[in-house]
């Protein structure tokens, strides 16, 4: 890790993480992913893992608990667009504060143990949120069917404003903008930029460097006579309202919420995402969140039918038998693709794709022997 | 008191079961250190070795039903009955108890494979890297058990001997309505019986109190000459036997699916907790403990107060307790407190 970051190098890497987050529907095109629905996947869950990375990556706790988050999120703004109004803005703000509430809660109890027995607590509170979610608070939460809009919502605030409803149920939308197709996805990709260029301000700032001791270190820390929990808090509540935020941006592309959002295979998932990309650094996590959604996409459309095309011109037993083992790996079987690129990531590369990256930056230049009284030197790795 | 004797109960077989998965969890923990959060697939594993021995024990061909006469029906026979007669019916019968003889050397080969050739290379990694691995193996192992035996649970039977119902409250002096399935009591008996030989097996051998040693102070057992990552191999065998012996037993309770190591893991992890990390006493005594508290939890007149206490009653004990007695009930100073 150099120390070599300035303002100057820090506005460079904004703005060229904006730039390659706005233009992806032109070069994502011959990717076969520069279509709106795909891309919003990217920023929502790029979200998501930014804000996971903020607590995992920069301070060490591990939360198994984080699709809890998401889930609150989406309910909140779901019920916003019941309740008020359509438009967005509300519910943006509405899913904030309650999952950051949520986050405060659950933060308070869990930060109270470190390690194995803070996962643990995460998992207990998030399973705990799940399993009710499916229960009593079907009033609420509209249990397995999950929460949907209907022709009756009141939206008071619609109805002040003379909005006449149409025929079907209403779509979301920014001030009249249908929140559908390409402005869906130019929203969560504003959405997203802003919410890495805090994660980046986070990362330099003195907030930033505390989290950053609490992982090298904490009983340090404390020995020092310093109190980390109200930062180690402040981390869970921020990570936490960025999970809230992606969550209303899921009900923003598509109004609708259910409690499997909220089930800790989900929590798990981030967790990949984060460490396939890089955990502790800035592009890994959004990074490893495009990669899985899209893995998932490409992977989950093949089918057999798909696959003995593929493989059409290779001799019949061949044909077959390839077809059979891969046909275990995609379509409904992405889950195991999911499960093995776990462990190969946490066996072989547990610091990510950002590390990989650099170990390859870094023999390439020991090959060309470059480096003798060169450090290396990453920008923003 | 009936209902009270009842829900008492209800909750032993459920609480054999958290406790013999805690158990093995516990013996992971203790003796390698390790966060095996694949745990609840091996469990799941277990019912799977019953599913596969009931389906090689029925293979059967179409045969005439002799007992129709108006018309040719056909019915299907396993080839057993038709070799053996009534032996091969009982032996269909017994199915589940016959599949703990498989399992037991299946779950240790599976324990071994996986403790050499994947959990041996993690001792040295943060719990976090370890907690993610087994995740990851978790998944992998229940897509494949989805991708033979599809999705759907599949019921199996206990033997026709203890498939009624056993009518304790009579046994017992407490009155005719307390009636209790006989095959949840033989597994209570079963898991006490598993959890009794664990112990003893740890307090009575030679091999058991070097396992203990190691669990106290690893290093000085290996410094006395004592190959103590072999032993250790061995405990993680016997701990994935446990977990698989907990899964068979248990099918004619629940029917398997893929999915159900899952959920058995998370409530196994919150009794490792409240029971104290690394403490097999503790593990167990929580086990019972919670099981029977879920099915307290679960009766109507509780629900009535507290609605939806069934779902949640086992984390916010969990909750309580780790703010409470951070070590758990029975937890020793210096364990997993780094």
């Amino acid at each position: 890790m150099s120390k070599t970051y300035t303002k100057h190098s820090d506005l460079i890497l904004l703005v060229v993480f904006s730039g390659v987050i706005l233009t992806m529907p032109i070069w994502l095109a011959p990717l076969g992913a520069g279509y709106p629905d795909l891309m919003q996947k990217f920023a929502i869950y790029g979200l998501f893992a930014i804000g996971f990375n903020i607590l995992f990556g920069m301070t060490g706790y591990l939360s198994f608990g984080h699709a809890a988050f998401l889930g609150v999120g989406s309910y909140s703004a779901v019920w916003a667009f019941k309740l008020l109004t359509m438009n967005v803005i509300p519910a943006l703000f509405l899913g904030l504060a309650m999952s950051g509430l949520f986050a405060l809660v659950i933060g308070y109890v869990a930060l109270r143990r470190s390690g194995i027995y803070f996962s643990i607590l995460t998992l207990a509170f998030a399973q705990m949120c799940y399993n009710l979610a499916y229960s009593v608070l079907t009033p609420i939460t509209n249990g397995e069917t999950g929460l949907q809009l209907s022709g009756k919502d009141p939206r008071v605030l619609d109805s002040l404003m003379g909005v006449v409803a149409g025929e079907g149920l209403p779509s979301t939308d920014l001030f009249g903008l249908k929140m559908s197709g390409y402005p869906g996805f130019y929203f969560c990709a504003v959405i997203l930029i802003i919410g890495f260029f805090i994660s980046l301000k986070i990362f330099r700032s003195p907030f930033g460097m505390m989290l950053k001791a609490v992982k090298s270190n904490q009983n340090r820390m404390n020995y020092t006579g310093l109190n980390t929990r109200p930062y180690t808090l402040a981390a869970f509540v921020i990570s936490g309202m960025y999970a809230g935020m992606a969550g209303v941006l899921l009900a923003v592309t598509d109004p609708l919420a259910g409690a499997e959002r909220m089930q800790w295979t989900a929590s798990g998932e981030v967790v990949l995402m984060t460490i396939l990309g890089g955990a502790g650094t800035l592009i890994g996590p959004v990074l490893g969140a495009s990669l899985i959604k899209y893995a998932e996409n490409i992977f989950s459309a093949f089918n057999d039918t798909v696959l003995h095309e593929m493989y059409a011109s290779l001799p019949d037993v061949l044909e077959n038998s390839l077809v059979w083992m891969i046909s275990h790996f995609v379509g409904d079987g992405w889950h195991l693709t999911l499960g093995a690129l776990f462990m190969v990531i946490i066996i072989f590369l547990p610091g990510g794709l950002v590390e990989g990256g650099q170990r390859i930056v870094k023999s390439v230049r020991r090959i060309s022997g470059r480096d003798a009284d060169d450090p290396v030197s990453t920008p923003a790795g | 008191m009936d209902a009270f004797a009842l829900q008492v109960f209800n909750g032993l077989d459920k609480g054999g079961a958290y406790a013999l998965i805690a158990l093995g969890l516990t013996l992971i923990f203790g003796t390698l250190g390790v966060v095996n959060f694949a745990h609840g697939a091996l469990f799941m594993l277990g019912a799977f070795c019953s599913v596969s021995v009931n389906k090689l024990l029925t293979l059967s061909k179409k045969v005439k039903d002799e007992s129709i006469t108006f018309f040719d029906a056909f019915k299907e026979q396993p080839y057993l009955e038709l070799w053996f007669g009534d032996t091969g019916k009982v032996i269909v019968d017994y199915s589940v108890p016959i599949s703990i003889l498989i399992a037991i050397p299946v779950m240790l080969l599976i324990g071994l494979i996986m403790e050499r050739g994947l959990i041996r290379h993690f001792y040295k990694r943060p719990h976090a890297d370890q907690i993610l691995v087994t995740f990851g193996l978790a998944i992998v192992i229940q897509e494949i058990i989805k991708a033979n035996f599809g999705a759907n649970p599949i019921p199996l039977s206990a033997p026709d001997v203890v498939s009624g119902s056993a009518h304790i409250g009579s046994l017992l002096g407490l009155g005719d309505a307390v009636v209790y399935p006989w095959w949840r009591l033989v597994y209570f008996a079963f898991s006490t019986m598993v959890i009794a030989a664990v112990f003893a097996f740890l307090r009575f051998t030679t091999f058991g109190m070097v396992v203990r040693a190691g669990m106290e102070d690893r290093e000085t057992v290996g410094l006395l000459g004592i190959d103590i990552d072999r032993r250790f191999t061995i405990v993680f065998g016997l701990a994935t036997v446990v977990a698989g012996l907990a899964g068979v037993m248990y099918t004619p309770i629940l029917p398997p699916d893929y999915n159900m190591g899952m959920d058995f893991l998370v409530l196994s992890f919150v009794v490792v907790v409240v029971g104290g990390m690394g403490s097999l006493e503790g593990a167990v005594a929580a086990g019972f403990l919670l099981g029977i508290l879920q099915s307290f939890a679960s009766m109507n007149e509780v629900k009535a107060i507290i609605p939806g206490i069934d779902q949640v009653i086992i984390y916010l004990v969990a909750v309580v307790i780790l703010l409470v007695r951070p070590r758990g009930l029975m937890g020793r100073k210096g364990v997993m407190e780094d």
